[in-house]
Parts: C-alpha cells; structure tokens; sequence
C-alpha cells in the first residue's frame, strides 16, 4: 500500500516536472524542473530495487550533467524566448515523432503481456544488485570495464585539447617558485655613499 | 598466462602504447608533436602485422568479450595500415595551418584501438563500447580545427548524429538481451534458434542494423556526411572515409553471419534497402557538387552502397566479396586525399573542382595520378576497382539477387559521369593557378596508392595472396 | 506468463526489506522538506513587510541595472565542470566495487588499480597542461 502510495507519487512527479521542463519560460527554472524529474525517476528505480541506476541518476545527472546544463544556458547567452517563437512551426513534427514514439511504448507493453520476453532471474535474490554489479563488473567485464576507463581518458583529452587556451600575458602566481625564493636571490644590499645616489 | 595474454595483445600494445604517447609529448619545453607522430605510425604498424606475425590461437578473452580470428585478424591490418597512412598524410597539413598538436596522434591510436575492439567483438556491449571508444574521439578529431567555424560545426554534428545512432544501437541491444536473455553474440544465435525471430528479436536487429548504419553513412542515414566531410580538415576526413567505415562494416557483418546468421530472411531485406538506397543517394548527390570533399563524401555513400550488395547474399563468397571490395576502396580514397591535399595554393587549401582545371599542364604528374584513382574508383577493367566491384557483384548475382547488382551496375555508370567530370576538368580546361609543390610523405602515398590500383604490378604474386587472406577472413567468421 | 499485474511493482518480503533500507533517506528528505518550507513559511509570516517602489526595483550600487543579470560565462567553467562530470562517472563505477568489498578477490583489486591509473594517467595530463590553472 505504502509502495503503491510513493509509486504514483514520484511518477506523478515525475510526469509533472517533464512537463514544466518544456513549458517553463525560464531555462534556468526548466534544469530545475530536470533536476527534479531525475530525483522523482531515481525513486521510481528504487522502488524496482535498481539502486545502481538509481544512485547514478543522482550522483552523474542530478551532480554533474545539470550543472553542466546550467553552464550551458549561461554561457551560449541565447535568447530563449526568441527561441520559442516557432515552436509552432514544427509542432506538427513533434507531434508525429512524439506518435510514434508512444506507438512504440505501447508496442513494449503489448509485448509485456504476450510474455514473449525472457525473465532474467537474480541469481541469488538476498544479494542487492549493487553487489550483483560488483560481482561481475571486476571479474566477467573487466575488459568492458577497463575500456570504459579508456573512454573516460579520451573524453578528458577532448574536452581539454578542444576547450584548453594558452592565455599570454597573463601574470600568474606560481607558489612553488614564491616558497623557493630565498633573502640571497630578492635582497640586495647596496651601501651607498652618502651624497652620491645608487649611480 | 601467455595463452590468455595473446588474445587481446594488439588491443593491450595499443592501449600502453597510447597512453604512454599521452604522457611522453607532454613538454612544456620543447613540440613533440612530430616525433609523437612518427612513434604512433610505428604503432600501427606494429599492431597491423601483429594478427599474423603473432600466429596466435583463435580464442575468447575477457570471458567471450573479445573473440579474435582470421576476420579480426585481417581487418586489424587493413584498419592499422590506412590509420598509419593517414596519420602520416596529417603531418603537413597540420604543420602547415599550425595546428599540429601531439594529441592528434594520441587520439587517432585511441580511435584505432576502439575499432580494434569493435571487429573482434563477440558480445553486444563490447560491440558498444568499441564504437563508443571510435565515435568519441573521431568527434574530437573532426573538430580539431577548433578555431575553425566549419569544423566545429562539423564536431558537432557528427557528435549529435553518432549520439542519436548510438541512442538507436543501444535501445536494439537491450531489446535483444530483453528476447534472448544475452548479450553474447553465440548464445544469442543459439536463442534464437529455439525461440526462432520473434517480434521482439527483428525490432532489436533493426534498430542495431539504423544505428551501425549511420556509421557507414548507408542512405538514410547519410545526412550528416557531407557536412562532416567538408567541415573537418582533410587529412581527418581522409581517415574517416577509410578505416572507421571498414570496422563499421566488419560488425555489421560479424552481428549478421554471428548472432543473427540463421534468420539471413529477416536481415537481408534491410540491407538491400540500405545498399540500394546509398548507391542511388551517393550517384544522384554527387552530380551537383563542387567542393571535391564533399564529392568524395557521397562517393563514400555510393561505395558503402556498393559494399552492401554482397554482404546480402550471406555467403562466405560475399562476406570475401565485401572484404575485397573494403579494402581496394580504402586503397583508392587515401590516394585521392593524398592528391587533394596536395592542392595548396600559396595562401592555402583549395578544394573545388575547378580548382583542379588544366592540371595536366601545369602538374602533369598529380592530373596522371588522380585519373589513374579516377578510373579505378568507376571500376574500369584493367584497374583495381574493377576487381573490387567484380568480387563483390558476383557472390550476390550467386545468390540469386541478379537485380540488385542491376541496380549497382546502373548506380556505377551514373557515377562514373562526376568522376569523369573530375578528369574533363583536369585535361581539358584551361589551367589557372598552379598549386605549390607538395610534400614529400603525401607525394610518397599518393604514389603507393596510385600503384597499388594500376593492378599489372601486383597481379602475379600479391593479389592472390591477398584474396587468400581475405577468404581465410570469411572462413573464420563462419566456423566460430 | 505473468498472471498478477495489479501494480507494476514487484512486492514480495524480499522487496519489502530492501526498502525499509531507504528509510533513513526518506527520513533525511523529510527533515529537509520541512526544514526548508519552515524558512519560507516563517518569514513570511512574522517578517514586517513595507514595500513600495523603490525598495522593489533592481539595485546596482544606486544606479539602474545595465544590463541583463545573466551573462555568458567564461568557456573554462565549462572545462571544469566537464573534467567533474569525467571524475564523478568513474567514482560512480567504483560504487559496486565500495558495497561488495568483502567479496572481493586480488584480481578485482588489481583491475581496479588499472582502472583508476587510467583515469590517474588523464589527471596527470590535465594538471601538466594546465587544464586545472585557473589564470
């Protein structure tokens, strides 16, 4: 009952906030709404025990992807109620893939009760599937595992070699080199005659 | 130990190799971008012969996610080599627009290695992330140029269209592990043998053959081609028509004869489609073009239309055919971007095809080479395409698809008017500058590959060697 | 063939216990809740409110706003937030490895070890090049 109870609660949310992500006039109140929308689905993973998932949607999307959303409607500085002048002109379009797309949902479903799909069963149903995905994720996927690393290395080159500019002229602290400086190389002492200036 | 070990060794040569190239250019002092370069060429070289040199059992590693072969074999040394040849072609340019930077060479082993893992996949998601590993950073090498407003956008399409097939990829994988219960490429086979093709199970294949074909640039999924090809810089478009387009292929082939080999009457109408939409896409686009890259791109469409012709007779003989076919094509295309790299004009890159008018007077030498590449890529006789079109039309006439190859042969001789409108252009018109003399490197592959396609040198002793690697190629991926 | 479809969630004790796990997340988002509606609430309850025209207008150091409050950010926010994105999504591939520790043998360590010195190897770089620098 309470299951039931929290279940249409995070869907309702869920739904809710997916609508306002497109009908909000503000971005930023829009990646609000996706926040939201992402929290309401990571419930919606727990109450299917998916944890992992779960706690992926809160740790990458709700953590870092929003923010980067966010960045993004910052800096591309567009005006976005410009931007929605022709939302009409291609609603037609929408309509269509958005038709199709239900079209397929409804497809799974059907499948759903035609019991056409396997089962695949848990293993060992008192082991949670955080600990399920640790057991094969080292061992039987290490190579898919080691090459997701790999693709995260690659990702990293990119973002730097395509965002990374060597500004010139720009007076840097450098710490190490303020640390090392000793009394010998930064004071000089001169003595001066008097009346006579440094010459 | 060992045993173990030498199945993934290219893969693991790579994957050191590059990551040590990463930390190895990092200088604050002094440019190694060029001997980064040299190194990375060495490597893939290396990792080219390695399949054979190795004589290394078939076997599975990472339990069944890799599975390497005679196929992985022979399509790691075509895909290494063309890298190589690319990598090299890039020095110049790069040099020249001062855009050289080590991470190039970096990126280019790290795309290889991606595509290593895709034509020895034996599972879906190794399948995945392979492709993955390959997408991600030709993304970034298409929009190396960052300063350049068309090869950012290029970048970015690309980007945007390789997320959405990779979008369709995965909603078809996890559609078949939903109907099969695996991801496992023989456990699959062996499923869908009990359960025959379910609904299910023909939604899954459908949507993994959409999105592998936006790979291939097979029409309808070609759009973002063009623009990409025109939009990046050269030597980058020259790789991407060459070794990523081989390994896309080779899943695609490997997902048809492995997982999905016992229901040939589901797969096959797809890619009929597909072949016959890319060959009529990439014959009609081209007529209008007047930029020769984006030219090459629909005659990439075309070509990958043509390469899926023997792929739908689901025979050894056209598994052979495809193969053949592939590795002349790329043979050819690094040819023709050697020679459209070497038309720079003293204040830069020119590449229309007017700027190719009256090159026989005043470069006779280059007008020579590109007609030789010309001929070859219509398919005339006594060159090299021919012969790649012969090997791959055949086994398809075999299998009783008589006029799909009708179809080809016509797509053929449409396209053989812009690739003669090319050579018009270069005999026949009045010169009116003339391009710089070209660098050594590209002069040198320009040449290799212009011989390579005059077939009266190789005949006797390589070619037949070569379609025995090919054959063995196709043997092996129906035995495993 | 499934025969109860009453509720798509799949209830049984095992289900049941799992949950009762969340509880003290539940718990933590319902003392924020109230917590945070508390602060809106209370203020605009007991604060006095006296507005009129001026205290309501935008203000910038006694002049009129100049321009719109959002401007475009610098592209090296978007390099840090990226690398973040790159260093979360490898902290979130090391969560199975963190919950199924005891299980675990030295191979696994290992792969581990190889993993995170690929995503080292990416550190290092960043920092070399000076991705990381701010000025």
């Amino acid at each position: 009952m309470l299951i039931a109870i929290t279940f249409y609660l995070m869907a309702f949310t869920a739904v809710a906030a997916a609508f306002m992500v497109v009908a909000s006039r503000n971005p930023v109140h829009s990646v609000m709404y996706l926040i939201l929308t992402f929290f309401s689905a990571a419930g919606l993973f727990i109450l299917m025990g998916a944890e992992f998932i779960a706690l992926l949607l809160v740790m990458v999307y709700v953590g870092a992807v929003a923010v980067l959303f966010l960045f993004v409607v910052m800096m591309l500085d567009v005006d976005f109620v410009e931007l929605k002048q022709g939302f009409l002109q291609y609603i037609g379009i929408g309509a269509t893939v958005a038709l199709i797309l239900l079209a397929e949902m409804i497809m799974v479903g059907a499948v759903y009760f035609t019991g056409e799909s396997k089962t695949v069963v848990p293993t060992d149903p008192n082991t949670t599937n955080l600990e399920a995905f640790g057991q094969v994720l080292y061992t039987d996927y290490a190579g898919a595992f080691e090459a997701a690393g790999l693709i995260l290395l690659v990702a990293l080159i990119g973002a730097v070699v395509l965002t990374l500019r060597e500004r010139k002229g720009v007076r840097t602290q450098n710490a190490a080199k303020q640390m090392s400086r000793t009394r010998e190389d930064g004071v000089e002492l001169i003595d001066i005659e008097p009346g006579q200036g440094l010459g | 130990m060992f045993q173990t070990l030498s199945t993934f060794l290219p893969e693991l040569f790579l994957a050191l190799s590059a990551s040590l190239l990463l930390g190895f250019g990092l200088s604050k002092t002094n440019d190694r971008s060029v001997i980064v370069r040299y190194i990375s060429v060495g490597v893939l070289v290396v990792f080219a012969f390695m399949g054979y040199v190795l004589d290394r059992p078939d076997g599975v590693s990472f339990s069944g996610l890799l599975f390497n072969n005679d196929f992985s074999d022979f399509l790691k040394a075509i895909i290494g080599l063309s890298a190589a040849a690319a990598l090299m072609l890039s020095k110049n340019y790069f040099q020249k627009e001062s855009l050289d930077r080590y991470e190039f060479s970096v990126l280019t082993l790290y795309a290889v290695l991606g595509m290593s893992i895709m034509v020895s996949a034996n599972n879906l998601l190794a399948m995945y992330i392979g492709i993955e590993m390959q997408s991600l950073a030709l993304y970034i090498l298409a929009a190396f140029n960052r300063d350049s407003l068309r090869a950012s956008e290029a970048g970015l399409k690309y980007f945007v269209l390789g997320a959405l097939s990779s979008g369709l990829l995965l909603y078809g994988a996890s559609l078949i592990y939903g109907f099969t219960g695996s991801l496992d490429f023989e456990t699959i086979r062996a499923s869908i043998a009990l359960t025959g093709p379910t609904t299910g199970i023909i939604a899954g294949m459908v949507f993994l053959l959409c999105g592998l074909a936006f790979k291939i640039s097979a029409a309808p999924f070609h759009m973002w081609t063009p623009d990409v090809y025109e939009g990046s810089p050269t030597p980058v478009t020259g790789f991407f028509a060459a070794a990523p387009k081989l390994a896309a292929m080779a899943i695609i082939t490997r997902l048809l004869i492995v997982p999905f080999g016992d229901i040939i009457g589901q797969w096959q109408q797809v890619i009929v489609v597909l072949a016959v939409l890319s060959m009529v896409v990439g014959a009609l686009g081209a007529i209008m073009q007047t930029n020769i890259k984006r030219l090459m791109a629909y005659s990439s469409i075309a070509n990958m239309g043509y390469a899926l012709v023997p792929l739908a007779a689901g025979t050894v003989a056209g598994v052979q055919g495809m193969l053949v076919f592939m590795t002349i094509y790329i043979i050819t295309v690094i040819g023709v971007f050697a020679i459209i790299l070497q038309m720079r004009l003293r204040n830069g890159m020119v590449e229309q095809v007017s700027d190719l008018s009256g090159l026989s007077k005043s470069n006779p030498g280059m007008a020579f080479g590109l007609t030789m590449l010309m001929v070859s890529l219509i398919g005339i006789p006594p060159w090299l395409g021919f012969f790649g079109k012969l090997f791959a039309f055949v086994p398809a006439v075999e299998a009783g698809l008589l006029w799909l190859v009708v179809v080809a042969l016509v797509a053929s001789v449409i396209s053989a008017f812009y690739y003669l409108r090319i050579i018009k252009t270069m005999w026949f018109d009045e010169p009116n500058r003339e391009f710089i003399r070209a660098p050594r490197t590209t002069r040198v592959i320009a040449i290799a590959s212009i011989l390579l396609v005059i077939p009266v040198l190789i005949l006797p002793g390589l070619s037949g060697a070569a379609l025995g690697l090919a054959d063995s190629a196709a043997q092996a991926l129906f035995a495993q | 063939m499934r025969t109860s479809l009453s509720l798509p969630i799949f209830v049984c004790e095992f289900m049941t216990n799992f949950l009762i796990g969340y509880l003290p997340v539940v718990i933590l988002f319902g003392i924020a809740l109230v917590l945070s509606l508390l602060f809106l609430l209370v203020p605009a309850v007991i604060a006095p409110k006296d507005p009129d025209f001026e205290k309501v207008s935008t203000y910038e150091c006694g002049f009129n706003a100049f321009d719109d409050s959002r401007m475009k950010f610098d592209v090296r926010f978007y390099l840090v937030a990226i690398l973040f994105i790159i260093f979360d999504i490898e902290v979130a591939f090391l969560f199975p490895y963190a919950v199924s520790l005891e299980s675990m043998t030295w191979g696994a360590w290992l792969i581990v070890m190889i993993f995170l010195a690929e995503l080292a190897a990416g550190l290092a770089y960043a920092w070399k090049i000076g991705a990381l620098d701010w000025e």
